[in-house]
């Protein structure tokens, strides 16, 4: 029986000096490297396949299958991206791992780069981060002096470069197309595919993109075994991750735990919801996740399990809502979100997402109609499965799951003639007089 | 106004760092801010210059991300998260009330020319709701009453630490270090937060842990004495699944890719 929380990624986050190559090694930090080095670059391939980690930036696909569709035989570099360009709305673990432990990921990276055969690797960071920034770029210093990384890698013939690139405010560019586009001087505007960056990606190479999360998972599993990893979550979502409680909870904060534990075990965890509120509705994985409720709370949150649940498990962004918030509210904050960092290519996510937010606003105020309700699911309709790539489709999840859930709360917008909501008693700081 | 020597030799050696040289510009662009206070015509023109590219591209560029600024910019960028979350935990009451105390809208700057403000979007600290960001730092767990004395901390200048992070610097000083050029400001602050840690805390007291690793056979495969061999193998099958994927493109790895915007 496996424990409930599984610190790997996080166990030494709160070390002395954690974010130092010093303390890290003391921590058994750089044995997979060591490991990896002495196995044929198609075993670490294989070792990761076999472990069944799939991609933490919320696709969920096999990051040893991503990696085996790299055509070796193709002349051009290989090169090996990691998207640090954590955005999503609730979500909030690559930041804080690569803040305390960044040789974690700077490890990953070279072990994956070498498993691909890359001799460059990029670390497209967001730019709003600067703490986080100056601590990956001391890391990779470090890693240069230490010989992990640069000219034939501990002998063994390897050569590897890293460069930490600083984004510079762009949502889209968590999407891997408009990070490679970034990457490479221009506006973040998402690519047809195919071609797969697999085939074409950077410079037109072939390239791997994965999550910080997925790449610092791969030391622990070349290290201590794929059947390690994978004796840890459920029969499809193997492994552990990090878990992100954030809102109306006692305790939010970053929950480490195989795949497939349930919010009420999270909760339970983090000391219930706030005291005297309940739970009302909750993100399972960012706000591209359609929204779930209080009845939901025994689901297994693991990929599966999720969308069994018409929804996505996505980052494990857990945004903990009480019966104090208004979800129209919510909804509408979301959608301005989406409407603002629309990166104006497609014309169903461009327009529509500024459709979306003018019948929401309307509504939100109480100068709608019902009728409303069925213009913004066929809106919705109009823009999802359209576009190049998902923030369109993200930008529609609040909306359906909300009009599924909560219908009579938008009507009690035009009952009320505007929000029935105190948006005091929703936040941290109000008054018991507030709640009440 | 034109760049300095040595503004420009640094624009070259941030395009010296890539393959291609055009991947450089966002971190030129950082460094144009870090120099002129904003992006400013001339800094377009060096970026171009360099690059070998037209302005109109580089200014294609500077307007897409938000980062980027037209208008001078504060000694201190202050930025108030208004996404959903931090929204209904107080943001929203934050924002309001420091555009209240310091008299200035969306993205203006006060007329001493010492605050910025700014209402953003989530900033990856969802945990330490509400948050601010000044220069891009973490101050985290914010109230109305906090936010208005740390903005007028800023503008008495007395030295202001971040919740999560080192002593503040100026905005222009932070965006060098988004251009690629450390400030020695990276040991201070804590390795984690408060909240980064409940998971970890929970865990030691109850002594909860991965699985122990058996002691042998590690890895799970065999060490590479035939590494020759196992590639070709492997090669093999790794056309094949490359080919069923290029096959059904659109399918399977498409649609999940496409959440890689999550």
């Amino acid at each position: 029986m496996v424990d409930t929380l599984t610190p790997v990624l996080t166990a030494n986050w709160g070390a002395e000096r954690s974010w130092t190559l010093a303390s890290y090694e003391e921590h058994g930090g750089y044995a997979g490297l060591r490991t990896a080095l002495g196995m044929a670059p198609d075993d670490v391939i294989t070792a990761v396949k076999d472990s069944g980690l799939r991609g933490r930036g919320g696709a969920g696909f096999p990051t040893g299958m991503k990696w085996g569709f790299i055509p070796q035989d193709n002349p051009k570099p290989k090169y090996l991206v990691v998207n640090a360009d954590e955005s999503e709305p609730g979500t909030c673990k690559d930041i804080p791992l690569m803040m305390a432990s960044p040789h974690t990921l700077v490890e990953g990276v070279i072990i994956s780069s070498y498993a691909i055969r890359a001799n460059k690797a990029f670390i497209y960071i967001r730019g709003e981060v600067l703490h986080v920034i100056r601590r990956v770029q001391a890391a990779v210093a470090e890693a240069y002096a230490a010989g992990h990384l640069g000219t034939d890698i501990h002998g063994s013939g390897y050569d590897l470069d890293i460069v930490v690139h600083a984004g510079a405010g762009a949502y889209i560019c968590g999407e891997e197309t408009a990070l490679l586009e970034g990457l490479e001087g221009r506006r973040g505007q998402p690519r047809l595919r195919p071609p797969f960056p697999a085939v074409a990606g950077l410079y037109a190479s072939p390239t791997v993109i994965n999550n910080v999360e997925s790449i610092a998972s791969v030391p622990a599993i070349v290290a201590n075994g794929a059947d390690w990893f994978a004796s840890m979550g459920t029969e499809k979502s193997k492994g552990f991750g990090i878990f992100s409680l954030s809102g109306h909870v006692t305790r939010p904060g970053q929950y480490e735990a195989p795949l497939g534990i349930t919010l009420r075990e999270l909760i339970d965890l983090a000391g219930g919801m706030r005291a005297g509120h309940e739970l009302k509705f909750w993100t399972p994985g960012g706000s591209s996740t359609p929204l779930l409720t209080a009845e939901h709370l025994d689901l297994p949150l693991d990929f599966e399990g999720m969308a069994a649940a018409g929804t996505m498990l996505g980052t494990r962004a857990l945004q903990l809502f009480d019966e104090t918030t208004c979800v129209v509210r919510a909804v509408l904050r979301w959608t301005e979100f989406y409407k603002h960092e629309s990166c104006g290519k497609c014309t169903p996510c461009r327009e529509g997402t500024w459709w979306l937010v003018q019948t929401l606003a309307r509504l939100e105020k109480g100068e709608g109609r019902e009728e409303d309700l069925d213009l913004l699911l066929d809106q919705c309709d109009n823009i999802l499965g359209r576009s190049f790539c998902a923030l369109g489709d993200g930008a529609t999840s609040p909306i359906s799951s909300s009009i599924k859930f909560f219908r009579d709360e938008y009507l009690a917008h035009l009952t009320h003639g505007g929000c029935p909501f105190d948006p005091a008693a929703s936040t941290v700081f109000a008054t018991a007089g507030a709640q009440a | 106004m034109t760049l300095s020597q040595t503004t420009l030799d640094e624009m070259r050696e941030i395009a010296g760092r890539y393959p291609e040289a055009r991947s450089g510009l966002l971190p030129m662009l950082h460094l144009v801010q870090s120099t002129e206070g904003r992006v400013t015509p001339e800094g377009i023109e060096a970026c171009a210059e360099i690059l070998d590219i037209s302005a109109a591209e580089v200014s294609g560029v500077a307007t897409f991300y938000t980062m980027y600024k037209r208008r001078p910019v504060g000694d201190y960028h202050v930025g108030v998260c208004t996404n959903t979350l931090c929204a209904v935990m107080g943001g929203d009451q934050i924002f309001e009330r420091l555009k209240d105390h310091l008299d200035v809208g969306n993205d203006e700057t006060t007329e001493d020319g010492s605050i910025t403000l700014e209402h953003v979007e989530c900033n990856a600290a969802c945990d330490y709701a509400p948050v601010m960001m000044v220069n891009w730092e973490f101050m985290d767990n914010m109230t109305p009453e906090s936010a208005v004395s740390l903005v007028d901390d800023l503008r008495a200048g007395k030295e202001v630490t971040s919740t999560r992070g080192p002593r503040l610097c100026t905005w222009r000083e932070a965006e060098r270090v988004l251009a690629g050029f450390p400030d020695g400001r990276v040991d201070e602050g804590p390795g984690a937060g408060p909240a980064s840690l409940v998971g970890l805390q929970i865990a030691q007291e109850r002594g909860w842990s991965a699985p122990a690793v058996k002691a042998s056979g590690a890895t799970g495969t065999e060490p590479t004495g035939d590494g020759a061999q196992a590639a070709s193998r492997t090669d093999t099958s790794v056309e094949a699944e490359s080919a069923a994927v290029e096959a059904e493109s659109g399918s399977d790895e498409s649609a999940a890719e496409k959440k890689e915007a999550n």
